[in-house]
């Protein structure tokens, strides 16, 4: 049976009904249309799905959508705001820390939680945070630049949401 | 030489665009979550599909029973290969090489016998996926089960079970008598083999054994299709290349090619696995069933079991040497599993076995083995891993037998232009010397080695280019933009690599060029992208494409000016009258005055290339081995490619990191792990080992440049070659830091504990070596 869920995404409240056998991918994919979140494994091994629940990183692929109820939830969808990209999409780009894609949103969700905690990340510290993302494109390395030299970038600017 | 991966962009040469490193024309809608994949489809009033897959390696299926399925709630149609249309066997080309077509459709659904765990027997169609899957569920399958062939050696021994009854050996041209899983046999010889061992002070006979791996592309394979009433049918999914889909599905069903759309939607990852068709077909059988669209993705155990890995293979190389180093003569055989039908890539490992030396007598056999596991496919330089795994370990115990630098030895033999590869080719222009020397003279090569169970290991490998088909537009806006219709799906950034091209010819810029991925009704025929070809063949058809809309420029100036159009000259993107030096008008003027001198501007061109350019690769990798756990890590790793020319040298950086990190995944974690039964019982990313950020180093690249006489601008392919050296170098580097060789893949911990403690004469009893 179908159960009635309200949960805020990326600043809006949805309301909708879905099955308690539906994880938070699923609906957040299927019933809200919101697909810039992707499916690699549905099994919480690849980071393909990775959200913020009430600003905690988790992969959606293994939380109920029914575990969303009241909480906030943050997707790729919510990550560039009406002033443009995110410093960390911007250095993606310039840096060319993607090839496929597929993992690209997965992961910038995880950057943005670890400079969040963790304003100026040493190598090792992107290299330990990251490691529950999959790439299979780029060999990670662009991928670890593009984050080291977003964590310089927002620390240098003073009205960086995240160094404020 | 230029460039490493934090480099400026070296755009010298005199290029303007060619050599910077502009933002990708398709990023912001990567890294927004905008671009369109092929599971983010929606379409109105879409079913959903599933797949029944076998649960066994081996079995006759003796009955299939599909109507309770049939009755479940939400199910509008179930499909056996028995729905198949009636057609004639007959072999279509998949683009990297030919398919049978009667084993393509008894790949897609099993016809009388499952050939390996996870081998399609039906499909259902339903209103929701959850509900196709527990359809599945409801069908009942009798089976026989039979012993599955699991190992290259059972399925070539005497008495083994036989996959197909009616497959004799081809074996130079000539068929056996008797069945048998070996589908064939090829040789390729140059000079006189016995002669050559004759000359040798010393020969090295060795043996190898690796595992079958998973190009493990993070998106699983997906396929929406519409049969339309007026008998048109449209298919979305994220593929190499929507050609191949179409003629793949127009084979298999037994329609025209014409009849069908291929779309292909954003890609995510390929390496080789996304060109054959798993269910586009299968879509469309149920969409033309219900009426009604019907989408389908696969789970990741799925992508496992029953899409195409690359083989596994048995593989013995003899080399003979002189006591100076020099070779004398090498001699292999390869054994390559093809999985459940025939068709391997060990002609290719052939090839490449002994690429990248000069050596005056060669024999290669090779040997295409079927066992029951799922079909291989292409994965990145498909073959040329496994088999300079074998070689350039024992390349590595030569140069230390003869007490030479293993790139000293490399460089005394190594292939240069004129020399004549195993399978008689003649190497044009090719810079592999140039990568051993920008190894030798790199700083990772000089720095010191220190501390114990650390050791360093160079290894070196090549990999073809394709020429192959490609079609482009070109049409000119009156802004001065330029669009740029092409075929090649894109899956590392070659819209950029040829945007620029474009814009270099045309004398704009790189971001006044949109290039655009279409459907197969939208553009002229264009190849797979698959064989490194996209930015060097579609690159020659974009470099045409652009002289042509840049002559008719100059017709259009010519016009302007009333004069002859040979009086037009062009530099850059300026057009001047030679005759008059005061009319002169950029392209973006030239653009804005279109409809005065006849209207829209666009510009096709088709071409077919020669002139391909293969690339060597030569890697440096030090490693630090854990002795109590066997554990190897990668501490240091350095890159050297001849890449012809860098295009946009941060993505082809980009593929050199990346196929160095999948052959490191494939030297010392990855492997599909069967059980006796032949159920692989990894077939997910935790226990199917990937590497992760964690794992690795940065990836340092060297980019030497030895220009592709082939091609204008000198490029070649890159994205294949770095997943060929990686297992040998990594190989090398174990022996350097604990003295044990090591010739089975993959050396995961596992397998290198073992070996220490055999070593030391410590393996506990009981435990096999």
């Amino acid at each position: 049976m179908k159960t009635y869920l309200k949960t805020t995404i990326n600043g809006e409240d949805k309301e909708l009904l879905c099955e308690p056998r539906q994880s938070l991918l699923d609906v957040l994919r299927d019933e809200l249309e919101l697909t810039g979140t992707k499916e690699g494994c549905n099994n919480g091994n690849c980071g393909a799905c990775n959200i913020m629940l009430d600003g905690r990183l988790v992969n959606s692929c293994m939380v109920l959508a029914l575990e969303a109820q009241g909480k906030q939830v943050e997707t790729i969808e919510g990550v560039a705001d009406t002033e443009g990209l995110h410093p960390l999409q911007e250095v993606f780009l310039e840096e060319a820390a993607l090839q496929c894609g597929i993992c690209t949103p997965g992961f910038i969700l995880s950057a943005k939680s670890l400079l969040e905690k963790n304003p100026n990340p040493t190598e090792d510290d992107v290299r330990l945070w990251l490691a529950g993302n999959l790439c299979r494109c780029t060999g990670y390395d662009k991928i670890v630049r593009a984050v080291l030299e977003s964590a310089k970038r927002l620390s240098e600017s003073p009205q960086s949401e995240v160094a404020s | 030489m230029s460039g490493s991966n934090n480099g400026n962009s070296q755009n010298g040469n005199g290029y303007r665009i060619i050599g910077s490193r502009p933002v990708r024309h398709d990023g912001v809608d990567k890294v927004t979550g905008r671009a369109l994949y092929g599971a983010d489809l929606r379409l109105s009033d879409c079913l959903h599909g599933k797949v029944l897959r076998s649960p066994h390696a081996h079995a006759r299926i003796l009955s299939i029973d599909t109507s309770e399925a049939l009755a479940s709630p939400g199910v509008k149609a179930v499909i056996t290969s028995a729905d198949y249309p009636e057609t004639e066997s007959k072999i279509i080309d998949l683009g990297e090489g030919p398919a049978i077509l009667k084993d393509l459709r008894a790949n897609l659904l099993a016809d009388g016998k499952v050939l390996y765990k996870g081998h399609p027997i039906a499909a259902v169609a339903a209103t929701d996926p959850f509900l196709a899957r527990e359809a599945t569920k409801k069908i009942k399958v009798e089976y026989e089960v039979l012993k599955p062939v699991l190992h290259i050696n059972d399925a070539m021994a005497e008495g083994s079970p036989l996959l197909h009854e009616d497959l004799h050996t081809d074996s130079l041209g000539k068929k056996s008598d008797k069945p048998s899983n070996v589908a064939k046999h090829l040789r390729f010889e140059i000079g006189d083999i016995d002669k050559g061992f004759a000359e040798a002070d010393e020969i090295f006979e060795r043996e190898f054994d690796t595992a079958m791996v998973h190009q493990g592309y993070i998106e699983p394979h997906n396929a929406t299709a519409l049969w339309n009433a007026d008998g048109h049918l449209t298919i979305w999914s994220s593929t190499q290349g929507a050609f191949s889909v179409r003629a793949q599905t127009a084979g298999i069903l037994n329609i025209p090619e014409s009849s069908i759309k291929a779309v292909p939607m954003e890609i995510g990852g390929g390496f080789g696995g996304k060109i054959p068709v798993y269910l586009e077909p299968i879509a469309a059988m149920l969409s033309k069933e219900t009426g009604k669209a019907v989408k389908m993705t696969m789970d990741r155990d799925e992508v496992f079991e029953s899409t195409g890995p690359t083989p596994g293979s048995v593989i013995k190389v003899k080399i003979g040497v002189k006591k100076n180093g020099k070779i004398t003569a090498a001699d292999a055989s390869l054994a390559y599993e093809a999985g459940a039908f025939q068709g391997s890539p060990v002609n290719c490992g052939m090839m490449c076995i002994f690429a990248p030396y000069d050596i005056e007598h060669v024999r290669v056999d090779g040997y295409d083995v079927l066992v029951n596991k799922p079909k291989t496919a292409a994965y990145r330089a498909p073959g040329a891993t496994n088999a300079s795994m074998a070689s350039e370990t024992v390349i590595d115990e030569i140069a230390r037998w003869a007490s030479l630098d293993p790139i000293e030895l490399r460089k005394l033999n190594a292939a240069k232009e004129g020399t004549v590869r195993a399978d008689g080719l003649a190497y044009p222009r090719i810079g592999y010397v140039e990568t051993l020397e920008a190894c030798e003279s790199h700083e990772h090569y000089k720095a010191p080695k220190e501390g114990s169970f650390r050791g360093r290991g160079v290894a070196s490998g090549f990999w073809f280019n394709c020429g192959f088909k490609s079609s482009v537009t070109v049409s000119v806006e009156k802004d001065g933009t330029v669009r740029l219709i092409e075929g090649s799906t894109d899956i590392g950034g070659t819209r950029t690599s040829l945007a620029m091209q474009l814009a270099e010819i045309l004398g704009i810029e790189a971001e006044d060029v949109r290039p655009m991925v279409v459907d197969t009704d939208s553009v002229g025929y264009t190849d797979i992208t698959g064989g490194s070809r996209v930015t060097f063949a579609t690159g020659l058809a974009v470099i045409e494409a652009g002289k042509k809309v840049q002559q008719e420029m100059a017709r259009r100036a010519a016009q302007l000016w009333e004069v002859d159009a040979s009086d037009v000259e062009v530099e850059l993107d300026v057009y001047r009258s030679k005759s008059d030096s005061s009319k002169s008008i950029t392209f973006k003027e030239l653009a804005g005055s279109l409809d005065e001198t006849g209207g829209a501007l666009s510009e096709q061109a088709s071409v077919s290339p020669q002139g391909v350019g293969g690339g060597f690769g030569t890697h440096i990798v030090d490693v630090e081995v854990d002795p109590d756990t066997g554990k190897v890590q990668v501490l240091r790793y350095t890159a050297a490619q001849d890449v012809g020319k860098a295009i946009h040298p941060s993505y082809v950086e980009g593929q050199i990191q990346g196929g160095a990190v999948q052959g490191i995944g494939w030297a010392i974690y990855e492997g599909y792990h069967y059980n006796e039964d032949g159920h692989m019982t990894n077939a997910n990313f935790l226990d199917y080992r990937m590497p992760t950020t964690l794992d690795l180093p940065m990836i340092d690249t060297i980019l030497v440049e030895v220009p592709n006489p082939g091609h204008p601008f000198g490029v070649r392919g890159v994205g294949e070659v770095p997943i060929v050296p990686p297992c040998a170098a990594l190989a090398n580097a174990i022996y350097d830091a604990i003295g044990i060789r090591l010739r089975e893949l993959p050396m995961n911990s596992t397998r290198v504990l073992k070996a220490l403690l055999k070593e030391k004469g410590a393996l506990p009893q009981g435990v096999e070596a």
